[in-house]
């Protein structure tokens, strides 16, 4: 295409297109919720919750201690015995449905809400986090009075107290996921939301209450890794389900080793996002952005490994480039902001600490030039190639917006190099060839495979790891296996 | 005058072959009557270290049969067996069990390998779905075999607890490295005869006799097993197993049951050592076309 010479180059900006955030409701200072009320941490101390594109304070939540996530362990014992295991299964589905159907009437708060908490883009919460939460207590509360049909041949029963501990990436989503199947299959729930974003929990936990559910069904105990210690190391509970770093995910498993509790673990990893060079070169790139640069990178199956088949590298990585120009940084509330706010001051530390180390190891780096806001964590869009396999930078994940390319030239290279991690959570595949979907589906070492696509996500679609990706499967009827026994 | 018999050594199975242990020691367990049922191989942790790479070579092979060639081996494994039964009688009756519940367990054994043979083209369905997303795409979920699975097999049995662990495991297209039951070692040897003639792939399942404590660290602690199948009866022990396996977050199964128990079987001994891999396309959308699944 030529240019004209005559017309000076004009900078196309959008006009800024704020989420209002008049609508949504926050309280100063949040309780925690303990058998249908909300109480005040034992210790009387509260911690800060801020939104990280601003780093001004949101709200005031309570720091839950080992005393209080036992009387929440009771509360729960209590709704179980008394309530919620002998309830008539198609009554607790009832109770389910009412969930799902209020968070979709209060949709709208719950996203914002989201974004303000955890820096993700408004378009992000408003469009994937809150519908898919909405979408898992639905689909989950109609299992529960057909469970015998999920386990051909065998007898089940609920487990009883579930304790759970979610991640700051998707903290309403993964709240959903957890308690969801838990519920339906009958069991009673604590749960942990992390520390830098409880709020949507917390929302959750009203909502809980306005839907009736008895007192003790469901608690929400916020806090620090502390509170998710007492969790785990509680005597009265019966299952453990965790989502995080795959560090955290072994000291939990080691705890439990000796008990009778039921663990489930969904962690780290690295996946690698697979181009041939017969893929629909314009669809991979968006994939790529899509696999790594969703969520500000803050995704556990995030793409961040880019291997690319060598005759169409600089191709790929040219028009690569030139997208990431175009990607916007910024104010997540802004519907035209692309990559948001990294969740803390802590993860940014850490990702940056990772470019460092990547510009050590000898690969090279290359950020657009975007503008970022004077206040609030950002970090933007990274790749990095000349990487080596035995780079830290790739083998390690990193968790944020930052993707490391290397090349291939045979399938049974890459098969290689895409397995030879200790992870196994998620693998991308681009290519027109359907056999050879089918071929490299076959032979990647990960519990989810996405081929023309990636980072997609369904309440009936089944999610967990090979290796140190962790062990169990959420959502689908598979998802439902990790809130049971066998009798 | 009377022939002279000729003893049976007992050896290792690793990869396809009988070697002694690399370490030249044995052990000498003894029955009931204080009758040393032979020199057995008390294998190192070398042996454990030199089964599991040859687990993990042939898990590639074993997994891509086709199931219903799997299928045909596991059969044959029963025919082969039901041709030796006499020697498995035998054996067990030596290691104390009367003719009546020897002969038992051994119909036991060949029933249960039959069962399992049937199994290896059908678990998948039942264990598969197709999952109606919401968006346009086709999704699936299969099952795939986790690997190399190690397996401790339960102390008070020597065919039918090691037959019951272990067949599940492989129908699944999945490698094992076996702890042999210490104090009753011989029909996991005979065993591995009868698997060596049955055209069971070498690697497949490989069988060590000797010090379960000395040789369980080794196994749980190995970065290239991806399961442990527990048979024992120590809680202690399975804890020990538990935390080791933490070092690559490998997943534990245990079980203690009757496993001359005639329903002491099932999918769920298949499809506890499987995961579920879910695979994503988009379904093309001209036109309005979307997906029915």
């Amino acid at each position: 295409m030529a240019t004209n010479k005559n017309i000076p180059e004009v900078e196309w900006e959008y006009a800024p297109s704020l989420e209002g955030t008049s609508h949504i409701q926050l309280k100063k200072k949040y309780d925690l919720f303990i058998g249908g009320k909300w109480v005040k941490p034992s210790s009387g101390k509260y911690f800060q919750s801020i939104n990280p594109a601003n780093e001004e304070v949101l709200a005031e939540v309570a720091y839950g201690s080992e005393k209080d996530v036992d009387i929440a362990v009771k509360a729960a014992r209590k709704a179980y015995n008394e309530v919620w295991s002998i309830m008539p299964a198609a009554e607790r589905a009832k109770y389910i449905y009412r969930i799902a159907r209020l968070m979709q009437e209060r949709a709208r708060e719950l996203a914002v809400i989201e974004t303000l908490d955890g820096g993700k883009t408004i378009r992000e919460a408003r469009d994937i986090d809150v519908p898919l939460a909405c979408n898992h207590f639905f689909y989950y509360a109609g299992w529960a009075d057909k469970l015998e049909y999920a386990f051909p041949n065998r007898k089940v029963e609920s487990l009883g107290v579930a304790g759970q501990i979610i991640p700051w990436n998707f903290p309403l989503l993964m709240a959903a996921w957890k308690i969801a199947p838990a519920l339906a299959a009958g069991n009673t729930v604590v749960l942990k939301p992390a520390e830098t974003t409880s709020l949507t929990a917390l929302k959750l936990a009203e909502i809980i209450e306005a839907a009736g559910l008895p007192a003790g069904v469901v608690n929400i105990v916020t806090g620090y890794g502390d509170t998710g210690a007492a969790i785990v190391n509680h005597s009265d509970v019966n299952k453990i389900a965790f989502t995080g770093s795959t560090n955290v995910g072994k000291i939990i498993q080691k705890a439990l080793a000796g008990t009778s509790k039921k663990l489930t673990l969904e962690l780290g990893g690295k996946s690698a996002n697979i181009i041939f060079d017969d893929a629909p070169i314009d669809q991979a790139v968006e994939g790529i952005v899509n696999g790594i640069f969703f969520n500000q990178g803050h995704v556990c199956c995030a793409g961040s490994r880019l291997f690319v088949q060598e005759n169409v590298a600089e191709k790929v990585i040219a028009k690569l480039k030139e997208r990431l120009k175009t990607l916007y940084v910024g104010n997540p509330l802004d519907k035209n902001t692309d990559i948001g706010a990294i969740n803390s001051k802590e993860q940014l530390a850490t990702i940056t600490k990772y470019l460092e180390i990547g510009k050590q190891e000898g690969a090279e780096m290359y950020q657009p030039a975007c503008t970022i806001p004077a206040k609030g964590f950002y970090c933007p869009p990274t790749l990095f190639t000349n990487v080596a396999q035995s780079n830290r930078i790739a083998q390690e994940e990193i968790f944020g917006p930052v993707l490391t390319i290397q090349t291939f030239r045979t399938i049974d290279e890459v098969i290689q190099k895409a397995n030879n991690s200790p992870y196994g959570l998620a693998a991308g595949v681009w290519t027109e060839k359907g056999a050879r979907i089918f071929n490299m589906a076959n032979q990647l070492n990960a519990g989810v495979i996405w081929a023309n696509t990636y980072n997609k996500f369904d309440p009936t679609s089944p999610f967990g790891g090979y290796k140190e990706s962790g062990f169990g499967r959420e959502g689908g009827v598979h998802g439902l296996a990790a809130y049971v026994k066998f009798v | 005058m009377s022939r002279l018999e000729i003893v049976k050594t007992y050896k290792i199975y690793i990869g396809g072959q009988f070697p002694r242990t690399e370490s030249g020691r044995y052990y000498s367990p003894v029955n009931k009557e204080g009758k040393v049922l032979g020199n057995i191989c008390l294998s190192s942790r070398k042996d454990v270290r030199n089964a599991v790479v040859a687990a993990r070579k042939a898990v590639g092979s074993w997994s891509e049969r086709s199931a219903f060639n799997r299928g045909q081996i596991l059969y044959r494994i029963a025919e082969m067996l039901e041709g030796r039964k006499a020697q498995f009688v035998e054996e067990l009756q030596f290691q104390g069990s009367s003719k009546q519940a020897a002969e038992s367990e051994v119909n036991l054994a060949i029933d249960r390998i039959v069962y399992y043979a049937g199994w290896c083209d059908k678990y998948q369905v039942i264990v598969s779905s197709v999952n109606p997303v919401a968006s346009s795409h086709f999704n699936f979920s299969v099952a795939e075999p986790m690997g190399v699975v190690g397996i401790i097999a339960p102390e008070n049995s020597s065919l039918i607890g090691l037959v019951s662990l272990v067949l599940p495991v492989i129908c699944g297209g999945n490698t094992v490295v076996v702890l042999a039951s210490e104090k009753l070692p011989l029909c996991a040897v005979t065993f591995a005869e009868v698997l060596h003639s049955s055209d069971v792939p070498g690697g497949v399942i490989n069988i060590l006799t000797g010090s379960t404590d000395e040789m369980a660290p080794t196994l749980s602690t190995h970065m290239d097993v991806n399961a442990l199948v527990y048979g024992g009866s120590d809680p202690l022990k399975l804890k020990e197993i538990q935390e080791n396996a933490v070092l690559n977050v490998k997943r534990v199964f245990a079980y203690s049951t009757d496993w001359k128990k005639a329903d002491a079987q099932g999918l769920h001994y298949i499809s506890d050592v499987q995961e579920i891999k879910t695979i994503w396309h988009p379904i093309e959308n001209v036109g309005g076309a979307t997906s029915n699944y």
